[in-house]
């Protein structure tokens, strides 16, 4: 497979962690961790699914996995902003339950065949060089998860709302004293993250994994995608990039499958996650006492050039990620 | 609040719960009074089934002692499943190595052993993970559980193969002298799974009441950076946490592979799901190690409920999952609505002062 037609196939597969991705990247901007993606995912995706296959339409079916996505998310956004419930039990319970729903709710449409997103490219830009077959030769998903992740970062960084928005997380007080009304505002930011979580679930079953069956097969899935907002480090862009990367490991890990026969296939799928907690630990470590110790101890060539090192792979969450707030 | 509100909301929460779950029930055309009396007998409706209860309580129990441990310490052990599957690999590799050397009894205590020793190594993995590299606990105990079950895979088709046979079903079962005796028979449970389970919570809310251990773990809790101030060591004492749920989850992989209605082999998925129950279990009881008994018993019924409803009303088997959820969230929406009422009670009161 040649270089352009991969990077076609990586993109095509993108849209569900994407939609992810950038959905609760928003949501946690405003300072609310939305725990529950992994069974999000799946509601959602069993929804969208239903839905598109009773109604025999493919927008009703993603608009009902975006509803439903932003169902869940406002009960989190309810249990803890407005009953100071934690976030992280609230998401967790709501993670099994959602995964279960969907197992009992879906089973009487397990592998039963059903509409898919076309293909369709867009005429004349599909022809040119390079970009044209990997960037318009897709589908309208394709399309939307393009212009959502410019739009959110142009939303994020280049409006005063967007200004706002990251106030949320990093400084709610004083976000409040700027007139903003910092629960309501989580209240929408969680609803919509959530609902771009949902989007991701129809994007799965309705294109890129088409279909409903007990196990799905993406589960873990919603996961990956909470650990690639904490190294995307929470904008909109490095996200993407992580999302788009993740993809690309997991083309290769199918690739080197068929290339090593030997070792069992049910291995393959969980070589993301190794690599995540290895990501994870190299974009916290500048976090860590211990190396900044280790760093003064040596030469200072060497130590300047790793500190730059470690910097530019450094996240840190927004300030008041997960915090209640409170009106003094 | 009067405390006859306090057990009214209580009550309501779990009937919004029992509602949703009929609603469901009634979705998918299945009439709701009969699932809930096929999920009863299913639980309890012979001696032979509530052993089956049993079975699965001691897991539960091990992993819901060792969780009250790490959750006192404010840590999210998410980690337990891989913590029970590496203890039911240790298990299964000590009585590999033993069985036909030792006696039974002996073999069956190293293994044990064994598994406290797996389950702990791969709690204490995410302590250090947490601790000196900055992984939120959360992520790198997902991350582990992964890896478990793909370790599990890799020796079932790989090293363990049984012979001929290339599936992922299982290793060689191990032969009945490794089995642990049932109580009577018929009755296919063990006398040593449930005083395992009983011991390990009863000791761990000894521990956390009346210990300098247990005091430390929950000043770590209540706020980390106060306790570190106070002098508490606070990074031994997380790992200690973690080692010790790890341990007790290593217990509850023993369990799973020589208990007396087992599959006496290492299989695939081998954790089933009992981990995360447990932080479902501890979440419902509040952090109460005493009421996590009951409700650890509870749960269990219904998941082997479900089981026997799955097999006769062609519904799936995670309908004990969603019961089991719906509870634990109605509690944790009914507790944030009573103590946002007795707040405002409490204010009212002190404003009419």
């Amino acid at each position: 497979m040649d270089i352009v037609t991969f990077a076609a196939v990586v993109l095509a597969a993108s849209p569900p962690i994407i939609f992810a991705v950038i959905g609760e990247t928003i949501t946690e901007k405003a300072g609310v961790i939305n725990l529950s993606l992994d069974g999000s995912i799946l509601l959602t995706a069993m929804t969208a699914f239903v839905v598109a296959l009773t109604t025999n339409n493919l927008i009703l079916g993603c608009l009902a996995g975006m509803a439903v996505g932003a169902a869940i998310a406002l009960i989190i956004a309810f249990a803890s902003l407005t009953l100071k419930q934690p976030q992280v039990a609230t998401g967790f319970v709501l993670t099994l339950l959602c995964r279960d729903l969907a197992y009992v709710l879906g089973n009487p449409y397990s592998r039963v065949p059903g509409p898919q997103v076309p293909h369709t490219p867009i005429p004349g830009l599909m022809n040119l060089p390079v970009i044209g077959p990997i960037l318009f030769d897709q589908n309208p998903v394709v399309y939307l998860s393009l212009v959502l992740i410019v739009l959110t970062w142009a939303y994020m960084y280049k409006t005063q709302p967007g200004l706002k928005l990251q106030g949320l997380g990093e400084k709610p007080a004083a976000t409040y004293v700027r007139g903003v009304n910092v629960n309501r505002m989580r209240y929408v930011y969680t609803a919509v993250g959530g609902a771009l979580v949902g989007l991701g679930g129809a994007a799965f079953s309705l294109l890129v994994k088409p279909g409903w069956a007990r196990p799905y097969g993406i589960e873990g899935t919603g996961w990956i995608a909470l650990a690639i907002v904490i190294f995307g480090g929470w904008r909109p862009l490095r996200a993407a990039a992580g999302a788009y990367f993740f993809v690309l490991l997991q083309m290769l890990a199918n690739t080197l499958q068929s290339a090593l026969p030997s070792v069992p296939t049910q291995v393959f799928p969980t070589l993301p996650f190794p690599l995540m907690i290895l990501t994870l630990v190299l974009v916290t470590l500048g976090n860590a006492d211990w190396v900044n110790r280790l760093l003064n101890r040596l030469p200072e060539g060497v130590a300047r050039w790793l500190r730059r090192t470690i910097k530019a792979l450094q996240t840190s969450p927004p300030a008041a990620l997960g915090t209640v707030w409170e009106k003094q | 609040m009067s405390r006859a509100a306090d057990w009214g909301l209580r009550i309501a929460g779990i009937g919004a719960a029992l509602l949703l779950v009929t609603l469901i029930l009634a979705a998918l055309g299945t009439s709701p009074a009969q699932a809930f009396r096929l999920i009863w007998d299913g639980a309890v409706g012979s001696p032979a089934k509530f052993a089956y209860v049993l079975t699965a309580w001691a897991p539960v129990l091990l992993c819901a002692a060792g969780l009250l441990l790490t959750f006192a310490a404010g840590l999210w052990n998410i980690g337990i499943e891989g913590q029970v599957v590496m203890g039911a690999i240790f298990v299964t590799g000590m009585l590999r190595l033993t069985q036909d050397v030792l006696p039974p009894a002996a073999a069956l205590f190293l293994a044990a052993l064994a598994g406290i020793v797996g389950g702990a190594l791969w709690a204490a993995l995410a302590g250090v993970l947490r601790l000196y590299g900055q992984v939120n606990e959360i992520f790198g105990g997902l991350g582990l559980n992964f890896i478990a079950g793909s370790l599990t895979v890799y020796l079932v088709l790989g090293p363990w193969k049984r012979a001929g046979i290339g599936s992922t079903s299982g290793t060689q079962p191990f032969p009945p002298k490794l089995w642990l005796p049932p109580i009577l028979p018929g009755i296919n449970v063990s006398l040593v799974e449930i005083v395992v389970g009983l011991a390990a919570i009863v000791l761990v809310c000894l521990a956390l009441r009346g210990t300098y251990f247990g005091l430390r773990l929950k000043a770590i809790g209540k706020n980390l950076r106060s306790a570190f101030l106070l002098g508490v060591p606070t990074e031994r004492h997380m790992l200690a946490a973690f080692a010790l749920c790890g341990a007790l989850a290593g217990l509850a992989g023993w369990v799973l592979v020589v208990g007396t209605s087992s599959r006496h082999q290492l299989f695939p998925l081998i954790s089933g799901g009992y981990g995360f129950l447990g932080i479902l279990v501890v979440l419902l009881a509040n952090l109460n190690a005493l009421w996590s008994i009951p409700i650890s018993l509870f749960f269990a019924a219904i998941s082997m409920g479900s089981l026997q409803l799955a097999l006769q009303a062609q519904l799936d088997s995670s309908l004990g999952g969603v019961i089991q959820g719906l509870l634990v969230l109605a509690v944790l929406i009914v507790g944030g609505i009573r103590s946002r009422l007795a707040a405002a009670s409490s204010e009212r009161t002190a404003r009419s002062r």
